[in-house]
């Protein structure tokens, strides 16, 4: 990483009349990273955003560009930086009255002096990337919610830029759609290698896809760091965003987050230093990027999503508790059991998974799946028992170190 | 000048004005308003500069084009509607009066010189603004409270170049086009109600209009419909362009009173500036 931040706010203020929406904002914005901007609804999140691409001034403070103040920078070297930039809107922001193809060419139409050939052939390409080929002639107006963020996507990518803004790409989403527009950013920020920053209320599916993690809270920036070290953070801003935030979550998914999940398990650590066994059983979803290659981000996130719910269902009625650790990766916790009542457990698990789990699976994947498409994928899992005094993640790399297939979605024996 | 220890107002202040402070109210209500006024002629004015200038950027002709034909080809048919009976009542009323005179000889130029240079040009000016100019200032507005024109911004294309420039572009070329056509069945509808329904001699109605409209007539009429074509656009465009920055309301709210106050805006300042240019050319 290098040492001179891309972005760097010092002391921005922001009024909108007699109204203060950023006081003495400080932040850092790295090269290459997945930034998301946490905060409340109506925290100034998106002003934020919207002085980073030019769109609105600071009332006071500087801010710099690869280390040099804008300020200080002529127009030609302002209006280069900004040339990097896409912005992908809140509420996609696209023409109504230009078509899908033309709203993504739009860019290259009346800002480059391409070919149409090449033109068309970027447009397609990214048509394809988006999955929109059957929507290229079709209006905004015409389009699902989730498909307008595709097309809008599509328009941010096409310039092929370095930094993207992505303001709330997830707003008015189901929660599938909203994983599958994450992962989707997340995919093309790995692809195309541009610094992403992002504005999202996703916790904690946007923790799997960010570096770092900036909160704003109280007009100020109050947190930046990594995911992992924004769970030990203790602030208000706890308290009020992130545990609202995830408390939706637990019902929408019936998994934990990741927090909670620390938190039930540091109950287990005590229980084990009474001598109170317990295990760790750690699920993957293998070959998931072919699942995403072969038939779409939303198909993947509906497998993610039957998955969690499936363990929850299995083992919460047992007193598991669980939690999704990584995009394809869900830890459960089997309290009060050792390693051969919880291998028990497993193989009861294993016979139902396979004989009714994977396909019960499959059949919600088929509700974003084409019919006539079918991709191999399988699941593995494998048992650790709990020691007192280990740290978690070091039982769930024993665990992960111990998986094997516990069941496979076979095309051939589909058809 | 005395300062007092706390800036906000209370209660009593009024009370306390001093009958010359009082008396000046008006007078800085007044003035406030006409400072208000000329700095929305300032910005309208570098707005249609900016606009004109950016006509000459490369990728404008076919955005002009359709714009000519969304502004222009699409209201011929209302302008041909409007004209063909403003012509007959032109035709109806001046037959009455000037037969009264024994000089009903004088209805095709009557009819001719009252449409070329005044009823075209004005009428063509306020049915554009009613059709083409109301839907500009919605267009373009509600592209605004839509980010659509941020969307422009962050992708690096000029609004002013993309939006502004073809809609005003296209209104200069189609204003006097549709005033000819305006003139031209105008006269038709003239010759309907004169020669057709009330009598008059053919030949006597045309050779009325030949000896007495000259180039003249016919340039002035032009220019009129060319100040008309730049106050209207550029007034349409305007109310449209900075609908976010209205007071009295936001949203959808504010697209509708901008357009609102687009046409009746267009419309008071094509009949004054008509007066205006009227008097110019005639010197």
């Amino acid at each position: 990483m290098s040492t001179t931040p891309l972005i760097e706010f010092k002391n921005i203020t922001k009024r909108f009349g007699s109204q203060i929406v950023l006081d003495k904002v400080n932040l850092q914005i790295y090269e290459g990273q997945v930034t998301t901007i946490i905060g409340l609804s109506g925290s100034g999140k998106s002003v934020l955003l919207k002085h980073i691409i030019g769109l609105l001034k600071p009332d006071e403070g500087a801010i710099f560009f690869r280390g040099k103040p804008v300020s200080e920078m002529k127009k030609s070297e302002i209006s280069s930086s900004l040339r990097q930039i896409s912005y992908m809107f809140q509420g996609n922001a696209l023409f109504d009255s230009l078509n899908v193809y033309d709203n993504i060419a739009l860019p290259l139409n009346e800002t480059t002096y391409l070919k149409k050939a090449e033109i068309d052939r970027r447009v397609m390409a990214r048509i394809e990337q988006t999955e929109l080929t059957e929507a290229i002639y079709r209006y905004p107006s015409e389009l699902s919610g989730g498909m307008q963020k595709r097309v809008a996507l599509a328009r941010a990518l096409i310039t092929d830029p370095q930094i993207v803004l992505f303001d709330e790409p997830t707003t008015g989403q189901d929660p599938v759609r909203k994983n599958a527009i994450l992962s989707m950013i997340a995919q093309y920020q790995r692809k195309f290698n541009f610094t992403a920053i992002m504005v999202s209320h996703e916790i904690p599916d946007v923790y799997f896809i960010s570096n770092r993690i900036l909160a704003l809270y109280d007009k100020k920036i109050v947190f930046q760091g990594t995911p992992e070290e924004l769970s030990n953070f203790n602030h208000p801003f706890n308290d009020e965003v992130i545990n609202s935030l995830e408390s939706l979550q637990k019902e929408l998914t019936g998994l934990y987050s990741q927090r909670k999940f620390k938190i039930l398990n540091h109950a287990q650590l005590k229980r084990g230093e009474t001598g109170e066994d317990y295990c760790v059983v750690v699920f993957n979803i293998s070959d998931l990027d072919a699942v995403i290659a072969g038939l779409g981000h939303d198909t993947a996130q509906e497998i993610i999503h039957a998955m969690g719910l499936y363990i929850d269902k299995h083992f919460g009625a047992i007193g598991g508790f669980s939690t999704r650790r990584k995009t394809n990766e869900f830890v459960t916790v089997l309290p009060y059991s050792n390693i051969t009542e919880a291998g028990k457990i497993m193989n009861d698990f294993v016979r139902d998974f396979q004989e009714q789990g994977i396909s019960d699976i499959w059949k919600e994947a088929q509700k974003s799946a084409p019919l006539d498409k079918c991709i191999d994928f399988a699941i593995m899992a494998g048992i650790a028992e709990g020691q007192p005094v280990a740290e978690i993640d070091s039982i769930i790399d024993l665990a992960k170190s111990q998986q094997k297939e516990i069941g496979r979605l076979r095309c051939d024996a589909k058809e | 000048m005395a300062v007092t220890e706390s800036n906000q107002p209370h209660r009593g202040a009024e009370a306390k004005l001093s009958p010359g402070v009082f008396l000046a109210r008006p007078f800085a209500f007044i003035g406030e308003k006409v400072i208000n006024w000329i700095n929305v002629l300032g910005t309208a004015t570098i707005f249609l500069c900016m606009a004109l200038w950016k006509t000459f950027r490369p990728k404008q002709f076919s955005k002009v084009v359709h714009q000519v034909y969304y502004i222009g080809a699409s209201s011929t048919t209302i302008i041909i509607l409007v004209s063909l009976f403003t012509g007959m009542v032109l035709g109806l009323q001046s037959y009455h009066a000037l037969s009264q005179f024994g000089a009903v000889g004088g209805l095709g130029a009557l009819v001719s010189l009252s449409l070329i240079r005044e009823l075209g040009p004005v009428l063509t000016a306020i049915m554009i603004t009613a059709r083409a100019g109301s839907a500009i200032t919605a267009e373009v507005g509600i592209q605004r409270i839509s980010e659509q024109i941020d969307a422009l911004h962050t992708m690096r294309i000029d609004p002013f170049r993309y939006l502004i420039s073809p809609r005003i572009t296209a209104s200069i070329i189609s204003f006097p086009l549709l005033t000819a056509v305006f003139d031209f069945i105008g006269i038709i509808g003239g010759y309907i109600t004169g020669v057709m329904l009330l009598g008059l001699n053919a030949g006597v109605y045309s050779h009325s209009i030949l000896a007495n409209v000259d180039m003249k007539d016919l340039s002035d009429g032009f220019i009129k419909s060319i100040v008309f074509a730049i106050i209207v656009a550029t007034v349409c465009c305007y109310q449209g362009y900075f609908v976010h920055m209205r007071k009295d309301s936001h949203g959808a709210k504010a697209v509708g009173l901008a357009t609102t106050s687009a046409v009746v805006t267009s419309c008071v300042l094509v009949l004054v500036s008509d007066y205006v240019v009227t008097s110019l050319l005639l010197i």
